[in-house]
């Protein structure tokens, strides 16, 4: 099975700058009862998206412009928490493509590689940097894990795994990759 | 070369060794699923024309979406159409593929880890996966356990393996002796509290010293269930006599029982072994803890008052808590107790609340909810007694399932409600929109109950 291969994004960010955002309030668990994987970007945030009656809040990431951004850039420890796959299937629905944070949990990072979702990490400078100017145009790209910054700010490197790396840019599940270790595993098997 | 129980356990599931272009495949020993993260595994499964490699290494249960009290007639009140449809989703799957499934009618349905260990499916030096984050309570046996994400359920159900790289190791050593009254849960909200919830992002934790050895099973299980909240996917104790009379007898203990037992004792880690990184705590400092904020990194002992916030994180926190810097904990008021959740809903547990509310009534403000973790515990309870003293106390006896530990059942609070909870987790929302959680023990949680307030049980039995 192939997914959209990844290769470049660039996107004003939107800006969530508090720390250890939670995968809860990524995706509440009055979503986790759906047993597709469709629609959820309708639910993400939805604490900071609804009202308690139901109503939109004038929240960001409610506006026109926020829904074209495909950067999202969060505050400290991103995604911890559970280990719900349904948080970056809610934010990939919505349209992000990116999530830039000074660290971000792993099992939310784990997920995140296997969705088309790219979780970069830089240091606490030009995180901090990205915080306060909410709504910058930058380019992430994959290829030379390079993070353009607009002029004057520089590029930066980023560190991914090679292996995800390789999948994202192809455009390749593991599945795939698993499903032809088939020898190696039954040679396990009968160890 | 000396290596740690991580190491050891680690390199006997090596089917591909990682490489620097690629991840170690890694053959996993038991699979344990349920409704909430399985259902887009199974279509991933159906849509590839892929069959379930090993459902002889699969096991299954409902715990999530089930509901807890049952209607007068015994038919289940469902919180939704979409419930229903996860519960009997996991059900036909796990029919279609031949998984062993401990449904409504099992006497071993329960919350998945609580379940695992007590049908002797948890096994030291095993791998264990399942779509859950608090998969890391099996780490209690000395067997590598991690949550997965829904693709990655998919690709065990296909290859019995995932792909990972090797995690960096962490040494938490607990030495001396434990205060009175200070309870396994106490011992890892002061570690979480130490070392941040983001503290043991991309490590593995063994728990190690004098504090872990002396703890029961239901203990070792509360600590490594929370391995996760200080963000370590994984955390382990080395199996040892306490472990191995913990699995004796049971359904699926290993035939060779003491081969079995002398081949785990080897897997301890070696002395001098390498850490990539060492936390030392001292026993004698751990007092009974509480949450104060929003994240189970924030914690403080119960007699003390809320420290100053950090940095705006914390004062949102602090906000949504409705709790001031400055205040003390003890004598909050409180709407809720819950006890239960795969941290502390085991006999351990449930007995250590009903010692506290034998012969007592909560505070008549105060709803409390007792939730087994399985049927098995929820038998053994009632055989004791135990539901009795919670029912005279004034508090509800439920049937087993994660309950309000996430509230996907319906059972939640209420906007602006404070509950005391024996669960994992404090984030905004978790127990319903607007409800404000404090994380505590069994013992603390009973107290509070009965009190009507925050109450440290050490004063309660004092009082006696």
């Amino acid at each position: 099975m192939t997914i959209e291969p990844f290769k470049l994004v660039s996107s004003r960010t939107l800006v969530l700058p508090s720390a250890n955002i939670d995968t809860d309030q990524i995706m509440p668990a009055k979503f986790l009862s759906m047993t597709t994987r469709n629609g959820l970007g309708e639910h993400v945030f939805s604490n900071l998206r609804y009202t308690n009656s139901g109503t939109l809040t004038d929240h960001e990431l409610n506006s026109e412009s926020g829904k074209a951004c495909k950067i999202l850039v969060a505050g400290d420890n991103f995604g911890c928490g559970s280990s719900r796959e349904h948080a970056p299937w809610g934010l990939t629905d919505y349209g992000f493509r990116v999530v830039i944070s000074s660290s971000i949990a792993d099992i939310f990072k784990s997920n995140s590689l296997k969705n088309g979702l790219l979780p970069v990490t830089i240091n606490k400078e030009v995180h901090q940097w990205l915080i306060e100017h909410s709504g910058v145009y930058v380019t992430v790209n994959l290829e030379s894990c390079l993070l353009e910054l607009p002029s004057g700010m520089g590029s930066h490197s980023f560190v991914i795994d090679s292996f995800s790396r390789y999948c994202l840019l192809e455009g390749l599940d593991e599945m795939g990759y698993l499903l032809e270790q088939n020898n190696q595993i039954s040679e396990y098997e009968n160890r | 070369m000396r290596k740690t129980l991580f190491d050891k356990v680690w390199e006997k599931h090596v089917v591909v060794s990682e490489t620097e272009t690629h991840p170690a495949t890694i053959f996993i020993d038991l699979h344990l699923i349920h409704e909430v993260t399985s259902p887009q595994a199974f279509t991933l499964l159906e849509d590839r024309g892929l069959r379930v490699r090993r459902p002889d290494l699969t096991l299954a249960t409902i715990d999530h979406s089930t509901p807890t009290l049952l209607n007068k007639d015994g038919s289940r009140p469902y919180i939704s159409d979409e419930a229903r449809t996860q519960v009997e989703t996991l059900l036909r799957n796990t029919k279609k593929f031949d998984i062993e499934t401990h449904g409504w009618d099992s006497k071993y349905r329960g919350i998945v880890h609580v379940m695992g260990p007590e049908l002797g499916a948890t096994h030291p030096g095993a791998t264990i996966v399942c779509g859950d984050s608090h998969t890391s309570t099996h780490g209690a046996f000395g067997a590598i356990a991690f949550g997965i994400g829904t693709t990655q359920v998919g690709h065990v159900l296909a290859n019995q393996c995932i792909l990972m790289r090797k995690p960096k190791t962490m040494a938490v050593n607990v030495n001396g002796k434990l205060n009175q009254g200070v309870t396994p849960k106490d011992v890892i909200l002061h570690i979480i509290s130490l070392i941040g919830i983001g503290g043991g992002t991309g490590y593995a934790i063994e728990y190690r010293g004098n504090v872990f050895e002396d703890m029961s099973m239901d203990g070792r299980m509360t600590v490594c269930n929370m391995s996760i909240e200080a963000g370590a996917r994984c955390g382990m104790i080395a199996p040892d006599e306490v472990t191995f009379e913990f699995l004796r007898g049971r359904k699926y203990t290993p035939r060779n029982y003491e081969d079995s037992c002398a081949e785990w004792l080897s897997l301890s880690t070696d002395e001098g072994a390498f850490f990539d990184k060492e936390v030392n705590i001292k026993a004698a400092s751990i007092k009974p803890m509480v949450t104060y904020g929003t994240h189970p990194g924030m914690g403080i002992p119960i007699d003390s008052i809320v420290p100053k916030s950090n940095n705006l994180a914390e004062q949102a926190s602090l906000n949504y808590m409705q709790i001031t810097e400055g205040d003390k904990m003890l004598g909050i008021k409180v709407d809720k107790v819950f006890i239960g959740s795969c941290t502390n809903s085991r006999m351990d547990d449930l007995r250590a609340a009903a010692s506290i509310f034998k012969k007592k009534k909560i505070a008549p403000h105060v709803k409390a909810l007792v939730v087994p973790g399985s049927a098995q515990v929820k038998a053994i309870a009632e055989k004791e007694g135990l539901d009795k003293i919670f029912k005279d106390a004034g508090a509800d006896w439920r049937e087993p399932g994660c309950s309000m530990c996430l509230g996907m059942n319906g059972d939640i609070g209420l906007p602006g409600e404070l509950i005391v909870s024996t669960s994992n987790r404090n984030f905004m929302g978790r127990q319903g929109p607007g409800v404000r959680t404090i994380l505590a023990s069994p013992e603390t949680a009973a107290s509070t109950a009965i009190a009507g307030v925050i109450e440290d049980p050490r004063n309660l039995k004092k009082n006696k």
